[in-house]
């Protein structure tokens, strides 16, 4: 890539590689997944089991999508919504880095999730089994809204299994094609499994397309 | 925003709302030679954003985050450095279904379990 450069006095013209020196070593290509699902359902630990970093929290993204939805709800009311929402961070050889995206909860803030879902490798929707309700809405998205591949995983927060993955696809009216996994999100194996499975859901619904298809 | 709060995001972004390219939250910034000068000549915003970008290599998502200036403003500020050829942004040209890439990335994934 190369940027317009603006001399300065005594300096010399460059492009490309920032004033006077190469790019510092450090990753050189960011890889994202996005992790999707309502509110408790546990992203933010299946993030945090793979993380070397703490689930980084950041607030105040919304601002004209906010003002739009507020507007419907409190005419004339001028608002500034923050929203919180997490990511994590795993770096996998030296020019290599993955980056995981927690989706915030609220439909509210859908035109965020086209934002985080941009240029996304893969998502995965968790599902708690006790609260199926929770997740219609991220797995409306990807299946209507969204170009990104995805997986649907049920986590386990128990350990335990209340009902079978043919019961919870029945209940989600999940296309068949799409794969339905189960995992364990606090444990860190079960984190990877899942997150190598949405790669490679990817890996299998891309390859017809070319390694260069469209976003 | 926690940089500064008494000032709105349009003023720090001269009045725009978009950078010169709408930066991916996962894109690469690292930086180039430090110029002390031209950092005290910025406002705390991006001269927050361009002092973080020179201590180590992060994502824009990152650098909004550790420097609490919001995603937007921090997309803005970090493309205009870019364009003034103060820091270097990875391009952003490329699939993010490159099977080369993608397999990578469950190789190192595998490593970690």
């Amino acid at each position: 890539m190369v940027y317009a450069s603006s001399p300065e006095p005594g300096g010399v013209p460059h492009t490309g590689a920032g004033r006077g020196a190469a790019p510092r070593p450090g990753p050189r290509t960011s890889v994202k997944l996005v992790v999707a699902g309502g509110f408790g359902v546990g992203k933010t630990t299946l993030v945090e089991a793979v993380s070397e970093i703490p689930p980084v929290n950041t607030e105040a993204w919304m601002t004209q999508a906010a003002r739009t939805v507020d507007a419907l709800e409190e005419p004339g009311a001028k608002t500034t919504t923050t929203v919180a929402m997490d990511f994590g961070r795993v770096t996998l050889a030296p020019d290599l880095v993955l980056y995981l995206f927690g989706t915030p909860g609220q439909p509210r803030f859908w035109p965020m999730w086209d934002d985080l879902c941009r240029g996304a490798s893969g998502a995965v929707v968790l599902v708690d089994t006790r609260r199926l309700e929770a997740s219609f809405a991220a797995v409306n998205y990807f299946e209507n809204d969204s170009d990104v591949p995805f997986i649907v995983a049920v986590n386990l927060f128990d350990g335990r299994q209340t009902h079978t993955l043919a019961q919870v696809r029945q209940a989600l009216e999940l296309d068949p094609r799409v794969p339905l996994i189960t995992c364990d999100a606090r444990h860190r194996g079960s984190a990877v499994e899942t997150f190598t499975r949405t790669l490679r859901h990817t890996l299998d619904r891309t390859a017809s397309r070319g390694p260069l298809a469209a976003r | 925003m926690t940089a500064n709060p008494w000032v709105r995001p349009y003023v720090l972004t001269g009045g725009r709302t978009r950078g010169r390219r709408h930066l991916l939250v996962h894109t690469l910034v690292s930086g180039g030679r430090y110029d002390a000068a031209f950092a005290g000549r910025l406002l705390p915003e991006a001269r927050a954003l361009y002092e973080r970008v020179h201590t180590t290599s992060e994502s824009v998502a990152e650098l909004s985050a550790h420097c609490g200036v919001s995603l937007g403003v921090t997309r803005v500020l970090l493309a205009d450095l870019a364009a003034g050829d103060r820091i270097v942004i990875a391009a952003e040209d490329s699939s993010p279904y490159d099977p080369h890439v993608l397999e990578r990335v469950i190789d190192g994934l595998r490593e970690l379990a």
